[in-house]
């Protein structure tokens, strides 16, 4: 498996290429390379998948494969490698991520055509592509923090690309300072686990961590701080949102399928350790999981920007693959331990999610590609217009509803059953949640393509179908989208690599289907029409609610004032004003002391060179003075 | 037979007029010729000390035909500098000299 080098090299060849050469190529050439490049990445992925999965099991379980490890750091008896790493859940994400970063590159052509800094937008593309997927195949925790990091900057990059617009300046940074303060306690939970286990590996079998395992709790929880943030879960989730700045293609590719799921994989890969070591912990992952699940839901359900309410909706759909891996109570797989189930479900809702989801953000990129806008009162009735967008949009939208036969319902499934073993109470507030998903979609779908149509704004531009380069993806995605439900998931991913089936649990599945379907019917009741008088008539009826939800409960304005009223107003000003008139001030004055002495003493370099001999001459009849006495 | 002492003397009254010239003269020119004369009061003084105390030896009689050589080397050198001095200030007095302060 020696190849699988080439897939962590070539976008970075090809983000080298573009981002140092990409001035001097046509935009045409510039997006054929990234394109290409990530073309021969996917189908080193698939082959990857391929060997993998079809080479013989070792006690029922795929084995762990090392194709690459070199230290890279020796520290003491500590060291960090660099390595790749495959085994069931990194090469299942190495194909998630090639797979939806090759329809981005196909989309972008056609969504980015003639935009400025198209060169630099591909070369971004790789870069962040090339630093997901060196996270997934990361063979220590440290290797995976540092591609953590570089996916920090270049989703940093990516949502500032319209760096002229201030608000995707600010995105930007909040993106970048939100998931860096989250970072710290990853790296904190990093070192206390390299100090106390003495290894950084995923190796769980060492005697290390037997030793250390008084303090993997705290390591473990500080580590899902930080994958907290990346994963935008509650209260670390603000930046996710603002994040929708960026260019559409690259919220499909990072603020929907690859990046957000970070936090997922983290969790999942340290998975052995929280079972063995930090069981009561994990009550906390499920916790803060639903509450994010909810809150995010209630707020999606009252946005009128698009992007944000899928932006919202990944981030309850995140949170449903958190809780799913919070439920886990035990290890072992089989028809008798529905406690691994969750793990399972997990992965698998990550799976089903990522394609979904990108098809949904492509979607949206078509739509706000053909009416110039991101407001829901500038659609409507665009079915008329753009019949492949609305059939993908609504096939994506089925899927994240949890309608059979789409692959949402299949791994929304899992995670309820897994739920529901747990404790009913979370079971069923999932269930909630998923009905509540189903009508934010469902109120999404038909604000877009049905409902009143903006004649005034239409009329200057008629709404067209998008060009091929960009329905392409959408057709692809949607057609995975309908068969990724039949992939026997289980066979590939669980808990401890033994294969497992999926069996409906018919009682759940019957329920969270006619769940969805009523939700469904509610939103069509409400949406559907020309005119909306229940929805009218709900806004009246509770207006404080109403504005609650739509400000997203004014969790920004708390952020904001915590940060700028507390924290930068008596913390960070005091500070400021030591380092300026305290720090500052004893350096300047030691500079100036130098200059006042130095213009004292200047007079003594005359220039005349009498002078000098005349101090000369008195220095060397002192001295011979001094030789006589 | 001259004595050793009277050389010394006149080496010396050679030397401070050397030294006199430095310091007083406003033309570098000058300047220079004071140098030459310190100079050659050393030379003078070489030679002497040879002859009188150490006969047998020629160390003094070397080091007084190095040291012409190299004040003769350093005389042109200086002797170019006052040409370019001359070609920028049209004058070569030394007070007028005075670009190099602080």
């Amino acid at each position: 498996m020696e190849y699988t080098l080439f897939i962590l090299l070539l976008p970075f060849l090809s983000f080298l290429f573009l981002g140092l050469c990409g001035k001097w190529l046509s935009h045409k050439v510039a997006g054929l390379v990234g394109t290409f490049s990530l073309g021969a990445v996917a189908v080193l992925s698939y082959l990857t998948a391929f060997e993998y999965f079809t080479a013989d099991r070792v006690n029922g379980v795929f084995e762990t494969l090392v194709p690459y490890n070199i230290t890279w750091l020796p520290l003491g008896s500590l060291h960090f490698d660099m390595g790749i790493m495959l085994d069931p859940i990194s090469v299942m994400m190495l194909i998630v991520i090639s797979t939806v970063s090759l329809m981005v590159h196909i989309y972008s052509m056609g969504y980015m055509h003639g935009e400025k800094g198209f060169q630099r937008y591909y070369a971004f593309l790789s870069l962040f592509t090339m630093s997901m997927l060196g996270l997934v195949v990361a063979t220590n925790i440290f290797q995976m923090y540092l591609f953590w990091e570089l996916v920090g900057v270049s989703s940093y990059l990516l949502i500032g690309f319209y760096y002229t617009t201030p608000a995707a300046i600010a995105a930007s940074k909040k993106a970048f300072i939100v998931t860096r303060f989250a970072d710290m306690f990853f790296l904190i939970g990093i070192l206390i686990y390299g100090y106390y286990c003495g290894s950084f590996g995923f190796e769980f079998d060492a005697e290390g961590f037997a030793k250390g395992a008084f303090m993997l709790p705290t390591a473990l929880v500080l580590m899902f701080i930080g994958g907290a943030g990346k994963s935008a879960m509650f209260p670390l989730h603000i930046w996710l949102p603002d994040a929708m700045e960026g260019p559409t293609p690259v919220s499909a590719l990072i603020h929907a399928a690859t990046m957000v799921v970070a936090g997922v994989f983290q969790i999942a890969r340290l998975f052995p350790l929280w079972i063995q070591y930090a069981p009561q912990a994990l009550s906390i992952v499920v916790w803060v999981g639903v509450l994010t699940a909810f809150y995010a839901a209630a707020v999606a359900c009252v946005q009128s920007d698009i992007k944000r309410v899928l932006a919202f909706s990944t981030i309850s759909q995140i949170a449903f693959m958190m809780v799913a891996l919070g439920v886990c109570t035990e290890y072992t797989t089989g028809h008798h331990h529905v406690g691994s189930l969750g793990y399972m479900a997990s992965m698998f809702h990550l799976f089903t999610h990522a394609m979904f989801k990108a098809l949904l953000f492509l979607g949206a990129g078509c739509i706000i590609h053909a009416v110039h806008s991101n407001e829901m009162f500038a659609m409507g009735g665009l079915r008329k217009y753009m019949p492949i967008t609305h059939w993908t949009f609504l096939i994506a939208c089925l899927a994240i509803a949890g309608i059979p036969p789409f692959s949402g319902f299949f791994s929304k499934d899992e995670i309820l059953t897994a739920c529901m073993a747990y404790s009913p109470v979370v079971g069923w507030i999932m269930t909630v949640i998923a009905a509540m998903t189903a009508f934010y979609m469902f109120r999404l779908y038909y604000g877009i393509f049905w409902g009143t149509e903006n004649k005034e704004l239409h009329a200057h531009h008629t709404p067209h179908e998008a060009p091929l380069t960009m329905t392409l993806p959408l057709v692809f995605l949607a057609i995975v989208t309908v068969g990724a439900g039949f992939i026997p998931f289980g066979h590939f991913v669980s808990a401890d690599g033994q294969a497992y089936d999926i069996h409906l649990d018919p009682t759940i599945a019957t329920t969270s289907v006619i769940v969805a379907v009523c939700s469904i019917a509610l939103a069509t009741y409400i949406y559907k029409g020309e005119k909306q008088p229940v929805a009218e008539k709900m806004r009246a009826a509770l207006p404080a609610l109403h504005r609650w939800a739509f400000k997203r409960f004014y969790l920004d304005e708390v952020y904001q004032f915590v940060t700028h009223r507390i924290i930068f107003a008596h913390i960070s000003k005091p500070i400021a004003w030591f380092d300026r008139h305290v720090v500052d001030g004893f350096f300047d004055f030691l500079a100036w002391g130098t200059n006042a002495l130095s213009v004292q003493i200047k007079g003594l370099q005359s220039g005349s060179i009498q002078k000098y001999a005349y101090v000369f001459l008195l220095g060397v009849l002192i001295l011979f003075l001094i030789v006589l006495i | 037979m001259i004595q050793l002492e009277y050389v010394l003397i006149i080496s010396a009254v050679m030397m401070f007029a050397g030294v006199y010239g430095f310091l007083t003269r406003r033309s570098t020119l000058a300047i220079l010729l004071s140098i030459e004369l310190m100079l050659n009061s050393t030379d003078i003084n070489f030679a002497v000390f040879n002859r009188m105390l150490h006969p047998e030896g020629h160390e003094g009689y070397f080091f007084a035909l190095f040291s012409i050589a190299i004040s003769a080397a350093e005389s042109a050198v200086a002797i170019a500098i006052m040409i370019n001095i001359y070609r920028m200030l049209k004058n070569i007095s030394v007070d007028k000299l005075e670009k190099m302060k602080w």
